[in-house]
């Protein structure tokens, strides 16, 4: 079932590699970015930002920054508080208020805006804008959080906001009773109790394009155009709708090409929303582009857990018991999905394993940047802890990690529908191939040889490996009562998948889709939907996406749920766009519907391919509808809303080879060896791109990078020399294969790919370094695995 | 980013950038900008003038001169890291520029901007203390050599003078061979020294007749690393020597902790990378 990539050239079936549509014009600079789009009169927006975590506002004096050459408006919060605040999907905690509203409650919280004709002169205006600050006493550390020592927001009763707790779904009860009988399996003969504090430390999303949105708003027409860097265009368009008093249909959010996302631009934003009501107030279009210091401190972040894991089982092997208890760091203010991202953990709280299971995670606020989604989005710390103590676990009984895993999974005979020990029911898995599957290509056996012949040079070398199971396309509709939904924007649609399949009258085909990619080649990957149903090649498909004033409603780019539910409306508006071409073509061929064959960019009667129609000669009379039979419709097209009954569950293996300097604390990364598996591939090749990126910013998260708060709230890592990314050059070649289960819940068999290579790297590459030290007695490191960590963990092991 | 306005000039000849940075108050040299234009950017600096000296001919040169090579003031560090006269002659420096950064930067930034902008982390400066370089400074009112070693006083700050331009670095031909080693904050040699040593060493007959060691990354300036190289002078090289001479690597040194590591740390690292530099330029002197 292993791939690997061939560079063949187009085919049009599911399953082929087909190069990106997409790249010719972006590698050729042709690719047209929000930057790029430039608007007749625009002007230029810039922020005052707070460089307290925690003060009162005194008086902000914004008489210098207006008076200064070229300068159209300061705002403060007196100028907007009747908007109300910035709206969140999932609104528990305390909003976002438009502009600081008398107390700042992060470094880098927007006090004012100043709109110049230029991004120059507004940075020294909001320069100039004087404010008055009084210190407050911060909260930065989550313990202290929640202790409540320090209250982030008067108008909230505690800095808990919500607590997330599995067996979900359970009476607290019966929650309780899962918990003490884990307790109660400790105290058993011959059992073994393992248990670790680790911290998933806060990230930063970075996208190389960073935020930017321009908004232009026309009187006459009564419209606003905006143009942004977003995941989600239609969430994007009814939050300004509602907050401005507009119908979502006078706005139209353009998201065009977009250079990364990550989950950072699944969010509606202030600036997003100041920007389109700055452009009614002065009559000129809008522009802002973050800078990456603000995006540090103002786009979301992502991680952030303190949590301990704890495992109780016996020493062949066997688990009785797992426990997750921590507190999960939620920022300031609740954006968009803030909360409700420990919940994405949850449904993966217990893995591939079959073990009883109690998780606990209490969502607090501190005086930090909001959290919110990043790239795997609670699934990588779930994944984290579950990995980081089995392996412990493993070690403490003297068993190979590998077996351990195998010895706990889920049996393959309770699929589809297993139900998790957290509660949730999964679509198909088989964890036990795919696990042999790695074994088998990563050759395990031979690398412990190698690893046993470096020890007794003196050399550390490490194997880690883990294995994962995510939870994507979040379905079925009804997850809406639960939040899961763009109600709260002014938009009820459920996370429901939409596309339109048009043929047209040239025979080419159009689809629009509601949603729009961010890296993810969506142009290529639904033609090829489309191209596999109508036999029309890959080149004649275009895709259109990412605008809301063309496309049915869509949902959004993220929680890779992109394939398997909008990828599946495609498929079946395809399927109701065949079955009408079907009649045309009969009526064309002489032939009976059920005899018509789609094929070679065109239809033609099964058994006698010479008796052919093309597209274009089915297209002609479908819009010359006076050719067409007495009583047949014209037109080409289908607009299908797909609601799939439950999200799909793919999983994977992943295994790291690491060299460790003991002397200084570095850590090579030698080998990444994954074998995923995310049921049918549409195209390999996009499949195995995701999946680079995926590991890579694994690979970050546990050796390079952490957004680091002082005890008074300052981001010590907020530029990028300080927050270093991983690149090409510090990462090894993939070494990537699949097993394939497909999904029974939609009809191409396709789960989702976008955030495995993520959920599966951090914790193989910690086991793996964690592997190599163990001979000199470290249990553990926490991320990032920094060289000066690493020495430390040497150091106190030594003792 | 945006920075403050400011006023640009690029004089085609030495005497007239000279004279306008004589001239003109809170005015700064630019040559590649890939320092200069970070700190403005983040408007952690704002000259009022940039006088960029990127025209000037004649100052991207790297010149064989008899006793000792000369690197222009415009030389990149690429260039400084393959050409052949400083891989042979000062191949810490050579060693120390090409991991300076990555490839955009290396075509970019110039190794006397680097020396001129005297960052803590930064690793050719190990490199020019380690190959006994010499700073010619130039300004209206003449040149002005400074030794290596005393060339970075503190964090961002070197001897030059504000109307002084840094027209060439000096290296002595004096045999001998020279190493430099780093731990990088990326990790492996990428990104600024999170501690980093140069070592230059001239042997006669199995005994460390000179040497010099200079050190990156862990005090408030690069620094020579006085006692290590008092230490090694004399010895006979052998693994117990260098093993000594690092010891007393941060001798004289105040370590300062920074996000890449602890006081501690840093000392342990200072003693690492000198015995690495040094094993590595004896390696070479020996073959
Ligand atoms: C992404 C990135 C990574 C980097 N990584 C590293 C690294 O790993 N190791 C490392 O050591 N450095 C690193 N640097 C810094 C790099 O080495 C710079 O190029 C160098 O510090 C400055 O050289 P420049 O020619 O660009 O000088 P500029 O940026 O133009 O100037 C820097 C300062 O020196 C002054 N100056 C420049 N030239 C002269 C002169 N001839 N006479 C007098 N004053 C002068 C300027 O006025 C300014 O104050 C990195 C920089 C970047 C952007």
């Amino acid at each position: 079932m292993t791939s690997t990539i061939s560079p063949t050239t187009t085919t049009s079936a599911l399953g082929g590699v087909v190069h990106r549509k997409e790249d010719p014009a972006l590698i050729q600079g042709h690719g047209k970015y929000t930057d790029d789009i430039k608007f007749t009169g625009e002007v230029a927006a810039a922020f005052t930002r707070s460089p307290f975590a925690h003060a009162t506002i005194n008086s902000i004096d914004t008489d210098a920054a207006r008076a200064m050459p070229g300068v159209h408006a300061v705002y403060t919060i007196e100028d907007v508080r009747h908007l109300g605040t910035l709206l969140a999907q999932v609104p528990v905690g305390a909003l976002r208020p438009l502009l600081a509203d008398g107390v700042v409650k992060h470094v880098g919280e927007a006090v004012a805006m100043v709109v110049a004709d230029n991004r120059y002169l507004a940075q020294d205006a909001a320069d100039a804008v004087s404010v008055d600050y009084d210190p407050l006493e911060a909260v930065i550390d989550l313990k202290d959080a929640l202790s409540d020592r320090v209250k982030v927001h008067d108008s909230l009763d505690s800095n808990l906001l919500i607590s997330w707790v599995g067996p979900f779904g359970a009476e607290p009860e019966d929650q309780q009773k899962v918990k003490a009988d884990i307790d109660a399996a400790k105290e058993g003969d011959d059992v073994v109790t393992v248990s670790q504090e680790m911290l998933n430390q806060r990230l930063i999303p970075v996208a190389i394009e960073p935020r930017a949105v321009v908004a232009d708003y026309n009187p006459g027409y009564g419209s606003m155009t905006v143009f942004s860097s977003s995941q989600i265009p239609h969430a994007l368009a009814g939050a300004i709708g509602k907050t401005l008093g507009l119908l979502s249909n006078q706005v139209r959010v353009v998201a065009p090409e977009v250079g990364g996302g990550f989950g950072a631009k699944l969010n509606v934003y202030s600036d997003e929303i100041l920007v389109s009501w700055a452009s009614m107030q002065l009559g000129h279009p809008v522009r802002w582009t973050e800078t990456r210091r603000e995006a540090a401190h103002s786009t979301v972040q992502g991680r952030g857990w303190v949590a301990t894991a704890t495992i109780v089982g016996t020493k062949d092997g066997e688990i009785l018991g797992y426990q997750l208890e921590g507190i999960a760091d939620m920022g300031a203010y609740t954006q968009n999905f803030t909360v409700a991202i420990p919940f994405l953990g949850l449904f993966v709280g217990s893995g591939q394993y079959k073990m009883p299971t109690w998780w606990k995670i209490d969502c607090v606020t501190t005086h930090t940047n909001t959290t919110d989604a990043y790239r795997g989005a609670g699934r990588p710390e779930a994944a984290y802890y579950l990995e980081r103590i089995i392996d412990m676990y493993a070690r403490e009984i003297g068993m190979d990690p590998a077996e351990v895993r195998k010895k706990n999974y889920i049996p393959n005979d309770q699929f589809p529908g297993a139900v998790s020990p957290v509660g949730f029911a999964m679509d198909t898995g088989d964890y036990g191939t795919n696990l042999d599957a790695l074994i088998a290509t990563s050759d395990y056996a031979g690398l412990r040889a190698e690893q046993k012949k470096a020890r007794e040079e003196g050399r550390y070398l490490g194997i880690g490996l883990s294995s994962y199971v995510e939870v994507c396309g979040f379905a079925p509709a009804g997850l809406a009562e639960l939040g899961f939904s763009w109600s709260t924007y002014g938009l009820p649609a459920a996370f429901s998948g939409s596309g339109l399949v048009r043929v047209n009258p040239d025979g080419t085909a159009t689809v629009q889709i509601g949603t729009g990619p961010s890296g993810q080649g969506h142009e290529t990957t639904w033609a090829q939907i489309v191209s596999d149903r109508l036999a029309i090649p890959v080149e004649h498909v275009k895709v259109r996406h990412g605008d809301t004033g063309d496309s049915p409603m869509g949902i959004g780019t993220f929680g890779s749920r992109s394939a398997a539910v909008d990828g599946s409306a495609t498929y079946e508006a395809s399927q109701r766009v065949r079955a009408k071409a079907a009649k045309m073509a009969a009526h064309l061929l002489e032939a009976s519907e059920e005899d018509v064959v789609f094929a070679n960019g065109g239809a033609h009667v099964a058994g006698s391919p010479d008796s052919s129609v093309t597209w274009a000669q089915i297209a002609e009379i479908a819009y010359m509808p006076h050719k067409l039979p007495e009583g047949m419709e014209g037109g080409l097209e289908a607009s299908v809303v797909f609601n799939p009954s439950n999200a799909t569950w793919p999983f994977g293996a992943h295994l790291a080879v690491v060299e460790v300097d003991a002397e200084t604390g570095n850590v090579d990364l030698l080998r990444y060896i994954t074998v995923d598996d995310c049921g049918n591939v549409i195209n390999p090749m996009i499949v195995d791109g995701q999946v680079h990126g995926g590991i890579a910013q694994g690979v970050g998260q546990a050796l390079f990078e952490e957004a680091l708060y002082d005890e008074t709230g300052n981001l010590l890592t907020g530029t990028l020399i300080d927050y270093p990314l991983p690149t090409a050059a510090d990462l090894p070649t993939f070494e990537l294969s699949r097993t394939v289960t497909p999904t029974d819940i939609n009809p191409m068999g396709v789960k989702g790919i976008g955030e495995a290579g993520t959920i599966g790297s951090a914790q193989t590459v910690v086991n793996a370094v964690v592997d190599a030290l163990a001979p000199l007695g470290v249990k553990h490191v926490d991320m990032p695995l920094r060289p000066r960590r690493v020495w430390q963990a040497i150091q106190e092991a030594k003792g | 980013m945006y920075p403050r306005p400011f006023e640009y000039v690029a004089p085609k000849t030495l005497d007239e950038a000279l004279a306008a940075l004589d001239q003109t108050e809170g005015a700064k040299v630019i040559s590649g900008g890939m320092s200069l234009l970070g700190l403005m950017k983040l408007r952690l600096l704002s000259p009022g003038t940039l006088i960029d000296i990127g025209r000037i001919p004649e100052l991207d040169q790297i010149e064989d001169r008899d006793d000792h090579i000369a690197i222009g003031a415009l030389v990149t560090h690429g260039m400084t890291a393959s050409h052949a006269l400083t891989t042979e002659h000062a191949t810490a420096l050579a060693q120390a520029a090409s991991w300076t950064g990555d490839v955009q930067v290396r075509n970019r930034g110039t190794t006397c901007g680097s020396l001129a902008h005297a960052d803590t982390a930064a690793d050719q400066p190990a490199g020019a203390i380690a190959c006994g370089a010499v700073m010619v400074a130039r300004s209206v009112g003449g040149d002005r050599e400074i030794a290596a070693a005393d060339f970075f006083v503190d964090a961002l700050t070197s001897a030059l003078e504000p109307n002084e331009i840094l027209v060439e670095l000096r290296i002595p031909k004096e045999g001998g061979r020279s190493a430099y080693d780093k731990l990088g904050r990326r990790g492996g040699h990428s990104d600024y020294a999170v501690a980093g040593a140069a070592a230059w060493v001239r042997s006669d007959n199995g005994t460390v007749a000179d040497a010099r060691i200079g050190l990156t990354g862990v005090g408030t300036a690069p620094s020579l690393a006085a006692g290590a190289t008092e230490a090694i002078i004399g010895s006979d090289g052998s693994a117990e020597a260098i093993a000594a001479a690092a010891e007393r690597a941060v001798e004289g040194v105040t370590v300062l902790e920074d996000l890449y590591g602890s006081e501690e740390y840093k000392t342990h690292l200072a003693k690492v990378y000198v015995a690495r530099a040094l094993e590595q330029a004896l390696a070479l002197a020996r073959s």
